[in-house]
C-alpha cells in the first residue's frame, strides 16, 4: 500500500510535465518568455500553496479555507488604503492586520473544524464560500453606510461600497524600492523572493521539528497520536492558524507584486488553484511536504502559461484551453480525493 | 406532527420571511404579483430539490454533484431544439431525450461514488466541478446546426444562453393557468411538479423504495436481509440523476432560456440548502420536506431583491442568498456531527 502511495508521487508530477512538454511544443513560445513567466508566478503564487501543507500531513485534508485567509489579506489592504496609510508604513500596517486577522480566523476555523472531524473538507468548502459572500456584503454594503469612509478615491461614485479595482501602486513602489530584479518587464522585489524561500524553509523546517513530526503522526493515526499524549483539537487548531496566516501572507505578497486588487474576484479560486497545484507537485490528500508545493507551483503554471495558446494553435480556439485548464484544476482535485478515500475506505473494511 | 417537522432553522427562516414580506409591503410593493411568482419560482426549481431525495434516503450524502444530472437535461433540451420541436412535443421530447443521457451519467456517477462510500459530499461537489468543463468541450465541438443555438458571430459552438421563445418555453406556465382574485397562477407548472413529487412519493412505497430507505438506516443489516445493497444504492443515485435532469428542463421553460457551460454550476448549493431548510436536520428528508424548504428558500430569494433594489444596492439581493445557502449548510454540518456524539 505504501509503495502505491510512492508510486503515484512520481507517476502524477512526471505525467503533468509530460503534458506540459506537449503543450509547451504546441504553443511554439519561446523558452525565454515560459522561463519569466513562469518564474514571476512562482513568486507570487508559492506561499499560498505552502500553506496547505500544514492541515493535509496533520490528517484534515485539503483546506479550501485558504480563501478567507486571501480576505483578510485584501480586507487589510483595504483598510490600510481607507485610513490614507501609504508607503512603508502602509505596508507595515496592512502586514500587521493581516497576520492579526488570520491569527483569529485560524483561531476560529480550528474550533469549527473540531466540531466537523471527519468532514473537514466539505466544510471548509462550505465556510470559503460562505465567507466570500459575508467579505462582499462588508465592502459592497458596508463601506459608506455603516463603515466610515476616509478615502473617497476607493469608494464608487455614489458613496456606497468599495471600487471593484484599486490601485496598490504605493506599495508596490514601496517593496520595489529595496531593489528589484526585473523578469518579463515585471518587477519582483527582492525582498518578496528573500520571503517566500524563507518561508519555504521554515514550513522544511517545522515539520521536521518535534511539532512538525507529532502533526504527522497525528495525521497518519489518530489513535496512536492519542495514546503518545498528542494534545489533538489543540493542535489541530495551530495547523489552522499556521495555515490561516500564511495563507494571509500568501495573497499579501501576491497582491503586492501585481499592483492593482480586483476587490470582489482576487481571492476566487485561490483554494481550487493551490489545491491542484499540491497535488500536481505529487502530494495526497494525506501526504504533503515542501517539495511537492514547489514543484507543483511550476508545473501548474507552465500549464497555465502555455495550455490556452496551445489551444489556440491547435483549434483556432482559446477558450479550449482554457476549459482544459479549469477540468485539470478540477480533475485532480477530484481524481486525489477519490484515490486516497478508496485506500481509506479499503483500509477500514480490511482492519 | 407539525411539532415534528418544524425545528429552529424552519422557524428562524420562516420567520425572517414573515419581515421580508412585512418589509416588502410597508415598503409598498404589489403583494399580489409577489405571491403568484412565488408559486412560480417555488415549482421552478422544486424538482431539483426533489433530485436530493432518493440518494439522501439510501443513505448517499447529498447530491452536491447535481450539475450532472443538469448536464443530461440540458443535453436533451439541446437535442429537442436541434430537431425544432416546439410547444408541449418539445418539451416532452427533451425530457424523453435526458432519460438515456441522465441513465448513463447517472451511473458512471454512481460508480464514481461507489469509492469514496461515506465521504460523498466532497468527492460529488468536486465530481459536479470537473464535469462542467468537460462539458464545455462538447458545447464546443458538437456538430448542432439549428442557427438559433450557434454563436451568432465570431466563437465557435454552441451560445451560452440559448432562448426557448420559439421552443417550449413557458409551455407549463401557461398551461391552464388562470387569474384568481388577481393572483396568476401557473397551473400547468405546479401540476407537473407535484405529479414529479407524487410519483417520489409513491416510488418509495414499493419494495425497491423501501429497500433504499431501509439502506440508508442501516447498510450492514440490509446486507444481511439479502436486499442488493449495490444495485439500489446505484438505484438511487441515477435516481437522483433523471430527477435533476427534469428539474433544468422545468426550470429553463418557466425562465424562457438554456443555460449551457457554467450555467449548471449555480444549482446545487440552494439546492441542497433547500432540502435542509425543509428538514433534513430532522434525519426526514421525504417529499414534503423538500416541497417546504424550496418554498422557504425561493420566498426569501424572490422577496429580498425588490428589497435590496430599493436600498440601492441590487447586490445585496444575491449575497443575502448566497450567506443564506452557505449558512444553512455549514450549520447542517455542524449539527450532523454533534448529533453522531450524541
Amino acid at each position: 500500500m505504501i509503495k502505491k502511495i510512492w508510486k503515484a508521487e512520481i507517476i502524477v508530477p512526471v505525467l503533468f510535465i509530460l503534458i506540459d512538454i506537449l503543450c509547451f511544443i504546441l504553443s511554439r513560445v519561446s523558452t525565454g518568455f515560459l522561463v519569466e513567466q513562469v518564474s514571476v508566478r512562482f513568486i507570487r503564487n508559492g506561499v499560498l500553496v505552502l500553506s496547505l501543507i500544514l492541515p493535509v500531513v496533520a490528517g484534515m485534508g485539503l483546506n479550501f479555507c485558504v480563501t478567507v485567509g486571501a480576505m483578510a489579506a485584501q480586507a487589510a489592504y483595504i483598510i490600510s488604503l481607507n485610513h490614507n496609510l501609504y508607503g512603508g508604513p502602509g505596508v507595515l500596517a496592512v502586514f500587521v492586520m493581516t497576520i492579526i486577522f488570520n491569527l483569529i480566523i485560524g483561531f476560529v476555523l480550528g474550533k469549527i473544524m473540531n466540531l466537523v472531524k471527519g468532514k473537514e473538507m466539505v466544510t471548509s468548502i462550505v465556510i470559503g464560500s460562505l465567507s466570500n459572500y459575508l467579505y462582499q456584503l462588508i465592502f459592497i454594503a458596508g463601506y459608506g453606510t455603516i463603515l466610515p469612509v476616509h478615502n473617497e478615491n476607493i469608494i464608487l461614485k455614489n458613496g456606497v461600497g468599495v471600487e471593484s479595482m484599486v490601485d496598490l501602486k504605493t506599495y508596490k513602489e514601496f517593496f520595489n524600492s529595496f531593489g528589484s530584479v526585473k523578469v518579463a518587464q515585471i518587477p519582483i522585489s527582492i525582498f518578496l523572493i528573500f520571503m517566500v524561500f524563507l518561508l519555504a524553509f521554515g514550513m522544511f523546517y517545522l515539520l521536521h521539528t518535534p511539532f512538525g513530526k507529532q502533526v504527522q503522526v497525528m495525521g497518519y493515526d489518530e489513535k496512536k497520536a492519542q495514546t503518545l499524549g498528542i494534545p489533538i483539537d489543540r493542535y489541530r487548531i495551530y495547523v489552522m492558524i499556521a495555515s490561516s496566516v500564511l495563507a494571509g501572507i500568501g495573497q499579501f505578497i501576491y497582491l503586492q507584486n501585481i499592483g492593482t486588487l480586483n476587490t470582489y474576484t482576487e481571492h476566487l479560486n485561490v483554494d481550487t488553484f493551490s489545491c491542484a497545484a499540491l497535488l500536481v507537485g505529487g502530494a495526497s490528500i494525506r501526504r504533503a511536504n515542501v517539495k511537492n508545493a514547489m514543484v507543483g507551483v511550476l508545473i501548474m503554471h507552465t500549464l497555465f502559461v502555455v495550455s490556452s495558446i496551445a489551444g489556440q494553435n491547435l483549434f483556432a480556439n482559446t477558450a479550449l484551453g482554457e476549459y482544459f485548464r479549469s477540468f485539470v484544476v478540477y480533475g485532480i482535485i477530484t481524481f486525489a480525493l477519490i484515490m486516497n478515500l478508496r485506500i481509506e475506505n479499503k483500509k477500514r473494511m480490511t482492519g | 406532527m407539525i411539532r415534528k417537522n418544524l425545528r429552529l432553522p424552519q422557524l428562524i427562516i420562516a420567520g425572517f420571511m414573515l419581515c421580508l414580506f412585512a418589509t416588502a409591503h410597508m415598503l409598498g410593493f404589489n403583494m399580489k404579483t409577489l405571491i403568484s411568482t412565488s408559486f412560480t419560482k417555488f415549482a421552478m426549481n422544486g424538482v431539483m430539490v426533489l433530485a436530493m431525495i432518493p440518494m439522501l434516503k439510501a443513505g448517499a450524502g447529498l447530491n452536491f454533484g447535481l450539475p450532472i444530472g443538469i448536464i443530461s437535461g440540458l443535453v436533451g433540451m439541446c437535442l429537442s431544439i436541434q430537431l425544432r420541436l416546439s410547444g408541449m412535443g418539445g418539451f416532452f421530447c427533451a425530457l424523453l431525450f435526458t432519460l438515456p443521457v441522465a441513465l448513463f451519467f447517472g451511473f458512471l456517477y454512481a460508480l464514481i461514488l461507489d469509492h469514496v462510500k461515506g465521504k460523498e459530499d466532497i468527492a460529488a461537489i468536486f465530481i459536479g466541478y470537473s464535469v462542467i468543463p468537460l462539458m464545455d468541450f462538447f458545447w464546443t465541438v458538437a456538430p448542432f446546426t439549428n442557427r438559433e443555438m450557434l454563436y451568432p458571430i465570431g466563437g465557435s459552438g454552441l451560445r451560452p444562453k440559448i432562448s426557448l421563445e420559439n421552443y417550449f418555453g413557458s409551455v407549463l406556465d401557461n398551461l391552464w393557468s388562470f387569474e384568481l382574485a388577481g393572483l396568476t397562477i401557473p397551473t400547468g407548472l405546479l401540476l407537473f411538479y407535484s405529479l414529479i413529487a407524487l410519483l417520489l412519493f409513491l416510488f418509495f412505497k414499493t419494495r425497491t423504495g423501501e429497500a433504499m430507505e431501509a439502506l440508508g438506516q442501516n447498510e450492514d443489516f440490509c446486507y444481511l436481509a439479502g436486499i442488493p445493497v449495490k444495485k439500489i444504492r446505484h438505484l438511487a443515485i441515477i435516481l437522483s440523476t433523471l430527477i435533476g435532469g427534469v428539474g433544468i428542463i422545468v426550470y429553463a421553460q418557466s425562465y424562457g432560456f438554456v443555460e449551457l457551460y457554467n450555467g449548471p454550476s449555480g444549482f446545487a448549493f440552494p439546492a441542497v440548502s433547500s432540502i435542509i431548510i425543509g428538514g433534513y436536520i430532522g434525519k426526514e428528508s421525504g417529499v414534503f420536506q423538500a416541497m417546504l424548504g424550496t418554498y422557504l428558500y425561493q420566498t426569501i430569494y424572490l422577496l429580498s431583491s425588490p428589497i435590496a433594489n430599493a436600498v440601492l444596492i441590487p447586490e445585496l439581493s444575491e449575497i443575502t442568498r448566497m450567506i443564506v445557502t452557505n449558512g444553512i449548510i455549514l450549520y447542517a454540518f455542524l449539527q450532523q456531527n454533534r448529533r453522531k456524539h450524541d
